[in-house]
């Protein structure tokens, strides 16, 4: 026990004495919730839009006055032909385009139907997408508000949007983000700290010593554990004071989850370390083989429902997938573990796993 | 005998078709200073490695302090020292650092951690140094606080891989002066090194060839046996023929 002790102070040492990269790790989680709420927002603003009108009248007015007043659209000129709108969609002035037929007013006093072309600028299919959505919500609301309501019943629906009712993307991306940041601190860093010692020839001299390579590694992670902890709690009170994103459920449950998941991702950084031979590999390995997949295979930044079949097949191995169900719930379902126990044993088992597997790693090392 | 700090009997290893150690018997005695000799790839590394209880034989036996190797490696560990040639310090820790940590590893009292930190220091020179850095302390003085630090839990055998490599001359006989002191209090030194005027300053010495022992005695029966004048030629008489078969 005491040589356990006296492991954990000397990992502290380390960590505490390599002045830059504890700077970067504690900085890392502050600056990643800053740039993912401000740079890399999934909602869009300010889209260029012009509306192409032949024959403007008193229901066309109020079309353009309902885009105009929207501050998702920023409305370009209102023109009367088609023929600019190719050159502006290439020089990047206008992404959106709507243009209406002749006589509105007299169509729909006649409650014709009412052919409109919506023009969306699909380079990036993602924002393309939410574009459409937008400027074709008001054209509908316009269009509903326009046609007088003699005559049969009409069906409305009332939309609304639970849990982040005004669809910000910033409440969506903090739960990946904390798989992200514990993905570097815990297990990149792990990794990184014991091929570090097999480099400098220290890890020999500890396998030769009678303290047992459990104990040795279970002494280096213990920092992290208490870094990762820190780590999380920097993410939420960033996203909280800076972008107001909410805590629903329960804040110890959360933090259950998170420790959790600080296990799961130090018994990979285990895993790794065992397989490779030097702190360079360990960092390309813990790179490509597990930063990637938490943000591509997670539903972090693409929804899983977009990715092809097998992609999403292959998310199910993928442990950031399953915590980033559980803390969306957590946050902004305030769902308990009654609805998440599925997802918690599935995390628990994949944790026991990698555990198995990288304590027998070390075992084999032994030889 | 179980009184020898090594009695290995036929220790072999084999990696895969590929025998690394082969049915090598030798004795080291208590407060000897034995020289493992063998060029790169002789199997010396592989036959320390099954001592220090780091890697199971394929056959044959061995006690290390009075301990089975196989069955108990846990004992054998805490009665072992161990230096490698990389010297096994933490360089982002202190002097003082260290010994604590080594101490704390292998169980030694913190009261005695404190008396053997001044002993160690004053021995070696270096007790205004005990809270700077080991990055700062210049190689020769790190190398001999690496083997004042495997000698720390007072171990009944200290095995050296290549401890002088890279060093000056004098800090190397400076080196050797700590290796006698350590023999002289009962503590039996299994040192490897590539130059062979060390190996003269051996009690007995082995020189291991393609994983067997070629040679062992001491210097002069060595060179005597092989009818040379210096190691050198029996070594390289040796590795060649070891070469050749």
């Amino acid at each position: 026990m005491r040589a356990f002790l006296g492991f954990v102070r000397k990992e502290t040492l380390h960590l505490l004495r390599d002045r830059q990269t504890l700077a970067i790790l504690i900085l890392l989680p502050v600056v990643q919730v800053l740039i993912f709420g401000f740079a890399v927002r999934t909602d869009v603003q300010d889209i260029a839009i012009a509306i192409v009108d032949p024959t403007p009248d008193v229901a066309t007015q109020e079309l353009r006055g309902r885009i105009a007043a929207s501050d998702r659209f920023h409305l370009v000129r209102v023109g009367s032909s088609t023929k600019e709108l190719e050159l502006e969609f290439r020089r990047g002035s206008i992404r959106q385009a709507l243009v209406l037929p002749r006589d509105v007013e007299r169509r729909l006093g006649r409650g014709d139907s009412l052919p409109v072309q919506l023009l969306t600028d699909g380079s990036d299919p993602n924002t393309g997408g939410i574009m459409q959505g937008y400027a074709t919500a008001i054209v509908q609301r316009w269009y509903r508000d326009a046609v007088p309501a003699a005559g049969g019943l009409r069906i409305e629906a009332e939309t609304r949007m639970r849990y982040n009712p005004t669809l910000e993307s910033a409440h969506l991306f903090v739960p990946g983000l904390i798989a992200y940041v514990l993905t570097i601190v815990s297990a990149m860093m792990t990794a990184i700290s014991i091929t570090r010692e097999k480099e400098t020839g220290t890890m020999e001299m500890l396998l030769v010593s009678p303290i047992r390579p459990t104990a040795v590694v279970a002494g280096k992670v213990m920092p992290y554990i208490v870094l990762g902890f820190v780590s999380v709690l920097l993410v939420l009170v960033a996203a909280r004071t800076v972008f107001g994103v909410p805590l629903r459920g329960s804040f110890v449950l959360l933090l259950a989850e998170c420790g959790l998941y600080i296990v799961t991702a130090l018994a990979l950084g285990v895993v790794i370390s065992t397989a490779v031979p030097n702190q360079r590999t360990a960092m390309l390995a813990a790179l490509a083989g597990l930063l990637l997949p938490t943000l591509i295979l997670s539903g972090f930044i693409f929804p899983l429902d977009s990715l092809p079949r097998p992609l999403q097949w292959l998310s199910h191995v993928v442990p950031a997938r399953w915590f980033l169900t559980i803390v969306r719930g957590i946050m902004l379902k305030g769902a308990g573990l009654a609805t998440l126990w599925q997802e918690t044993l599935i995390l628990v088992g994949m944790t026991l796993l990698f555990l198995g597997r990288g304590s027998r790693g070390l075992a084999i090392r032994l030889g | 005998m179980t009184t020898h700090a090594i009695d290995a009997q036929a220790l072999t290893r084999r990696f895969g078709n590929f025998t690394a150690v082969d049915a090598i018997t030798f004795h080291v005695e208590p407060g000897e200073v034995f020289g493992f000799l063998g060029a790169n790839g002789a199997g010396k590394t592989t036959a320390i490695r099954m001592l220090i209880g780091a890697l199971q034989p394929t056959s044959g036996s061995a006690t290390v302090a009075g301990y089975d190797i196989r069955t108990q490696a846990e004992q054998v560990r805490r009665r072992i020292g161990y230096m490698s040639q990389k010297f096994s310090l933490y360089e982002d820790l202190t002097v003082q650092e260290n010994i604590t940590l080594y101490g704390g590893i292998y169980g030694v009292s913190n009261r005695d951690i404190a008396t053997r930190t001044g002993d160690i220091l004053a021995r070696i020179g270096l007790e205004h140094a005990a809270a700077e850095l080991v990055r700062e302390i210049p190689l020769g003085w790190k190398q001999q606080l690496a083997f004042s630090v495997a000698l720390l839990h007072r171990p009944a055998i200290v095995f050296l891989d290549e401890p002088t490599s890279g060093v000056d001359p004098i800090t190397r006989r400076r080196f050797w002066e700590l290796i006698y002191q350590t023999a002289a209090t009962g503590t039996s030194v299994l040192i490897t090194t590539h130059y062979l005027d060390e190996a003269e300053y051996c009690r007995r010495i082995s020189i291991m060839v393609d994983g067997a022992i070629a040679a062992m005695g001491t210097p002069a029966e060595v060179r005597n046996a092989a009818g040379a004048a210096t190691l050198d030629e029996v070594f390289l008489k040796l590795t060649r023929t070891g070469a050749a078969a």
